[in-house]
């Protein structure tokens, strides 16, 4: 490419980079400060644009400030905006062999719709298979109360009716044990549910908050069958084999519908609709491992790492520049724009793949490739002095320093790079946040190196001749 | 230019003096491991005023569970360490140090049961021996027309001893911090040992790359000479490229925050250590591999 064509290039890369890496104008202040004097910001927090055209209002919105700016916000992991991520192990061991990748499957979407009636926005539900063991992976961004979450996701929630025999009156009086552990299941269970929701209790006993759940059809017909003998006698529900509510039945009821009452707080009765809702795991399931980090951690170390981010790319450019001079500004410049293209790969994926998640590790990932970027630049300079040194004038010496350079610099970057993609291959999350970043960071700062210094060293008036 | 070459016992002798007690570190005391490997709950809770840590040790005790250690980390955050915890536990737990001391903030828990660790080290170990592998293959290939008769196989298995060499330094030292300083290492320090092989390996082969094209416009003068040329050519790059990666990693150590300063740690060590081996381990150890074929 001709150096010319190349520097527009590199002139529409900058301001594409730079417009995706826009924040949005609603986190904008209404007017900053400038030597002393208030500068309003309102202009960038228009959403409206209407241009008159021959006697019409030609609607531009679309074109505002408010509009074109914060399109692609960075998607932060769940260690910098707060979560909990868990590992579930299902125990397939009372499963058919042939039945297992199912029932993962019917397990996978009874907690994704357990996360989903709970409300939590853009949680990540994926079963996984590793050799025999069966697996599901949830992520739950922005939770206050993780732990809750986690029970919420875990709970078997199998719901059972059952009746009292009316020998177990006898037995219990003298035992002295409570009737209810002589229960016995009626078969009507939370299979015959059709939907549940919260409700608040009409009858003067009972204000707080109730369970209101609805039968299916047969599930009617066998509630009003266990109803119509039960009648004065307790119909005790029970929940993974503890018993919640112990109502008394007054009389037969027709039509499917029930009220489970208990002394739930409003918390606990929505978490028993929704696991009422959203049906029983069709395996067991353990916690084999639960990270959480809270939000305001998770905030802290954001501030942190963008701090100590600014910091290093800042000494590395004073360095650069009281080095190498004229050549370190030119690198400092393509530093700079290095940085906007990682930024805005991460923040598109560049349309072809997700969005990079940025986690802390991926942070040092990144931070780590400006050091490789860095030193492509500085192989490179080293070598145009040499050939400075050796006598080459201008010209010669820039092409002969960047063709010198270009195999070693090759030769360590297919190096980070075969790491890196290992990396990916065997890491756990925490480790491929790093890997993808890193990949990511190399393979630019091979671009910025080879492409955008070497543009811009081409445009000096000594390397022209 | 600098007949270094000709000192190379005495870098042989600096790396000892610094890998060796870490492997007698390594022997006696071994890596101090953390939940990610040994499984077990790490628990950060943050109350409104400073309260006594052994309290803290003795509420989640009596909620059934076995503490290992209680840590301060500050600014009214402690740090509870014990075994793998049940998940219905952990609220009771939160619950009991609410009742004790008022308010408490989950700050961060992280709850790792021994099947998932067993795995974390089977599948870093796996990490490093591939990585290596496929970097001693990338290089025999990338060298391979390296003039007669040096060898590309040489100069691939002289940089995967660099960078074992610097594996070894990393993993001596925190040995050591794991035995004086209670550090330990978790996912982050093998990230960070991945990180630094690809560092170490990014060097040699600067230092390499030259060799390779010095040998054959220096025809007439010995592998030793051809060495020393051209470690002397690089050895701007090279301290300018490590200095500029200190100076951010300085930064990121300073101004990071709490949770990747270990992290940082062992990449600063790693970063240093690879700068050193590659220029005086990785080129010397070639030379006195050559000098001894004849060449």
């Amino acid at each position: 490419m001709k150096p010319r064509v190349s520097l527009w290039f590199i002139v529409v890369l900058t301001v594409v980079a730079l417009w995706i890496n826009l924040p949005s104008s609603s986190v904008l202040p209404g007017w900053v400060n400038v030597a002393g004097k208030k500068v309003s910001l309102s202009y960038l927090k228009l959403d409206r644009w209407r241009v008159p055209i021959l006697g019409r209002e030609l609607n531009l919105d679309f074109l505002s400030p408010a509009h074109l700016m914060g399109l692609f916000p960075v998607k932060l992991g769940l260690d910098l905006q707060g979560g909990t991520q868990l590992t579930l192990q299902t125990d397939m061991s009372k499963i058919d062999p042939a039945d297992r990748d199912t029932a993962l499957e019917a397990a996978r979407q009874v907690i994704e719709r357990r996360v989903n009636f709970d409300g939590v926005s853009e949680a990540v539900v994926q079963s996984s298979k590793l050799g025999e063991e069966r697996r599901i992976l949830v992520e739950l961004p922005g939770i206050k109360d993780a732990s809750a979450a986690a029970e919420l996701v875990g709970k078997t929630a199998q719901l059972d009716f059952r009746e009292i025999p009316a020998s177990a009156y006898a037995e219990a009086t003298k035992s002295g044990t409570p009737v209810i552990y002589y229960a016995q299941p009626t078969g009507l269970t939370g299979a015959d549910l059709k939907k549940a929701a919260v409700t608040f209790g009409q009858s003067g006993k009972n204000t707080g908050p109730e369970v209101s759940i609805q039968f299916t059809d047969e599930g009617a017909k066998k509630f009003a069958d266990i109803t119509k003998r039960n009648i004065g006698k307790p119909l005790p529900i029970f929940l993974d084999g503890v018993p919640v509510s112990d109502p008394v039945v007054s009389e037969e009821i027709v039509g499917g519908n029930a009220v489970i009452e208990g002394n739930f707080t409003s918390e606990q009765a929505k978490n028993l609709a929704i696991q009422l809702s959203a049906g029983a795991l069709p395996v067991p399931i353990e916690i084999l491992e639960q990270r959480s980090i809270g939000a305001s951690l998770g905030a802290s170390s954001v501030e942190k790492s963008l701090v100590a981010g600014t910091i290093g790319i800042v000494i590395i450019m004073v360095y650069m520049a009281a080095y190498y001079g004229i050549y370190g500004l030119l690198a400092d410049l393509a530093l700079i724009i290095y940085t906007l293209v990682v930024l805005a790969i991460f923040r598109t994926g560049l349309f072809i793949m997700p969005p990079v998640t940025l986690t802390l590790a991926g942070i040092a990932g990144f931070i780590l490739s400006i050091g490789m970027a860095v030193d492509a630049n500085i192989l490179t300079f080293e070598r145009m002095k040499e050939e400075l040194r050796m006598g080459k004038n201008g010209r010669h010496a820039l092409e002969a320093g960047f063709a010198r350079a270009w195999t070693s610099i090759r030769d360590s970057n297919v190096s980070s790079l075969i790491t890196a993609t290992i990396l990916y291959v065997l890491g756990t999350s925490v480790v491929r946040g790093f890997a993808v970043t890193l990949f990511i960071g190399v393979l630019v700062s091979m671009f910025s190196a080879i492409v955008v210094t070497r543009t811009f060293l081409r445009l000096l008036p000594r390397f022209r001749k | 230019m600098f007949d270094l070459m000709s000192k190379k016992k005495w870098f042989f002798v600096l790396s000892a003096l610094v890998i060796l007690p870490g492997i007698i570190s390594v022997a006696f005391y071994g890596l101090r491991l953390g939940v990610d490997f040994t499984g077990g709950a790490l628990l950060e809770y943050r109350f409104e005023k400073p309260v006594d840590k052994n309290a803290i040790g003795q509420i989640v005790a009596q909620n059934g569970i076995e503490v290992s250690s209680v840590v301060d980390s500050g600014s009214n955050s402690y740090l509870v360490k014990t075994q793998p915890v049940a998940q219905q536990k952990v609220n009771q737990i939160k619950s009991s140090l609410q009742d004790k001391f008022g308010p408490v903030d989950e700050l961060s828990m992280e709850n790792v049961g021994p099947i998932i660790g067993a795995e974390t080290t089977k599948n870093a170990f796996i990490a490093l021996v591939l990585a290596s592998v496929m970097i001693v293959v990338y290089l025999a290939i990338a060298f391979s027309k390296v003039p007669k008769p040096a060898s590309s196989w040489r100069f691939g298995v002289t940089a995967v001893v660099a960078l074992l060499h610097d594996v070894l330094v990393v993993v001596g030292i925190f040995s050591i911090l794991g035995h004086f300083l209670g550090v330990e290492v978790d996912v982050l320090f093998v990230t960070a040992l991945l990180t630094i092989i690809g560092f170490s390996v990014h060097d040699t082969i600067v230092v390499f790359d030259r060799i390779r094209e010095n040998l054959p416009k220096y025809l007439s003068k010995s592998f030793t000479e051809v060495a020393n040329i051209s470690v002397t050519q690089t050895l701007a790059r090279s301290l300018n490229t490590s200095l500029t990666v200190i100076l951010v990693l300085l930064a990121i150590f300073l101004f990071g925050g709490e949770t990747i300063r270990w992290f940082v740690v062992a990449l600063l060590i790693g970063v240093i250590s690879g700068t050193y081996s590659s220029i005086f381990n990785a080129s010397a150890l070639l030379v006195l591999w050559e000098e001894r074929l004849g060449h």
